[in-house]
């Protein structure tokens, strides 16, 4: 069968079996080998991309279902040479060790910013509930998003004046 | 990744159902996809078609409140149930599920149709709606809609009422002209995780008396039961320790838990206990309040 779908602002029309996964397509067809496949079972959470802007395990989603919608990966948070805020605090905070479960972590919390963008430690863990470190980074994780929710507010202030 | 499959993308109910008749037991629907794709990726099931109804959210997304009920459509997901100020501000037992179902992510795609029709004996939204006395409308060809029980509803483990032509399309819940709580307490053996035991309950009053109350449970038995035998105990009397403690005591005597890796039977039974006593406690006080 047929899929177009738009991924990071490009469009792509490929052909694919009914029974591909998303993630799959995303690396293994389109070659964008930044989103993980981990578990396979909707577990760990490295395979989180952005389904018309909500986060979805992209190994529990199959590729014919975001025919005709908008996916983003971790391919397209930075802005050309700049990076994310929450990509820069997870390098200011030491947020990865092994760097498995950084892609889906990153966009996971770049949606949590984006919704809520002053959390508490409270929040930044319960968002990332269905994510796994294997290296346990997660109190360097949660340093990070807080990093990237100051940095992103003293930036807006900055503008603002 | 599964088996081969045929890949189908329904438009509307009606064009799904006509997509069901024409390819009978060899397709199945798949909405949020997060039970049906893992246990079709480890063969557990199989289909020849899979009918895609996510864009049937803007027909069935929905929940709509009226004096003598609520209506939720089948295809309204876990997230906007957990964030639907409607629904909390009446049945709080939702946010209180919501809340320990697997996780944000998961809830963003899953659906309380689809999470009914899996049928599993353990999952949390249907151990809600047997809490609250829901009706299931099932639309079958050329319109016809039958409205079942939840009992009715549940033929058995992973097993439904609703045809190979037919589809779920909405959940009643009744209100009744009383002051109502309701609660939802799980044990899971980590974050997300499938119950241990939970246990849901709802308590109606009427000045200071109960009038009606209900309790269900998950993952001890082959279906979310409903226990009559505590609504017949507590109506009438005014709600005390000693009663949660006697309805505590039905549960745990009236479930059939098995042994498994979760914990044992004597265990279980103990949670069903101690749960029911915890979300009756909750959901007088919410009532009151």
């Amino acid at each position: 069968m047929q899929v177009t779908m738009t991924v990071n602002g490009t469009e792509y029309t490929r052909e694919i079996e009914g029974r591909m996964l998303l993630v799959h397509f995303l690396r293994d067809v389109l070659g964008l080998t930044g989103t993980h496949w981990g578990c396979d079972t909707s577990n760990c959470g490295v395979c989180v991309v952005w389904l018309d802007g909500e986060p979805v395990k992209s190994c529990t989603v199959l590729a014919a279902m975001a025919g005709g919608h908008e996916v983003r990966t971790v391919e397209g948070l930075a802005n050309g040479a700049e990076l994310d805020p929450i990509q820069e605090g997870f390098r200011q905070c030491h947020g990865l060790q092994c760097g498995f479960c950084t892609p889906g972590m990153l966009m996971t919390c770049r949606a949590l910013l984006d919704k809520n963008p002053d959390p508490t430690e409270g929040e930044i863990r319960e968002a990332i509930s269905g994510q796994i470190c294997r290296c346990t980074g997660y109190s360097s994780i949660i340093r990070s998003v807080r990093w990237a929710a100051v940095h992103e507010a003293s930036k807006e202030e900055a503008t603002a004046q | 990744m599964p088996a081969p499959f045929e890949y189908e993308r329904a438009t509307s109910v009606d064009q799904a159902i006509g997509l069901l008749e024409r390819l009978g037991s060899s397709a199945r629907l798949v909405a949020g996809g997060h039970s049906l794709l893992p246990m079709m990726k480890l063969r557990l099931a199989n289909f020849e078609y899979l009918i895609d109804i996510n864009d049937l959210h803007g027909e069935l997304g929905y929940i709509r409140l009226s004096d003598d009920e609520v209506r939720i459509g089948a295809m309204t997901r876990h997230r906007e149930l957990l964030e639907s100020d409607v629904l909390a501000g009446v049945f709080p037992i939702f946010a209180d599920a919501e809340r320990v179902i697997a996780d944000p992510v998961v809830r963003n795609r899953g659906t309380l149709g689809g999470s009914l029709c899996q049928a599993d004996p353990s999952e949390d939204l249907s151990a809600v709606c047997t809490t609250l006395d829901a009706s299931c409308v099932i639309r079958g060809p050329g319109g016809a809609e039958r409205v079942v029980t939840m009992e009715e509803f549940h033929v058995g483990p992973y097993e439904t009422a609703v045809a190979d032509n037919e589809i779920l399309i909405e959940i009643r819940l009744p209100r009744k002209n009383f002051k109502v709580g309701s609660a939802y307490a799980k044990v899971e053996r980590r974050a997300g995780d499938w119950a241990v035991v939970s246990a849901g309950a709802a308590v109606w009053l009427d000045a200071g008396r109960i009038v009606d109350a209900r309790v269900g449970l998950a993952a001890v038995g082959p279906n979310t039961t409903g226990i009559p035998e505590i609504s017949a105990a507590l109506r009438g009397h005014e709600p005390s320790e000693e009663l949660y403690q006697l309805a505590g005591a039905i549960a745990a005597r009236s479930c059939d838990p098995v042994t498994d890796t979760r914990g044992s039977a004597d265990y279980k039974r103990h949670l069903a206990d101690e749960l029911t006593r915890r979300t009756l406690r909750t959901a007088v006080e919410r009532a009151r309040s």
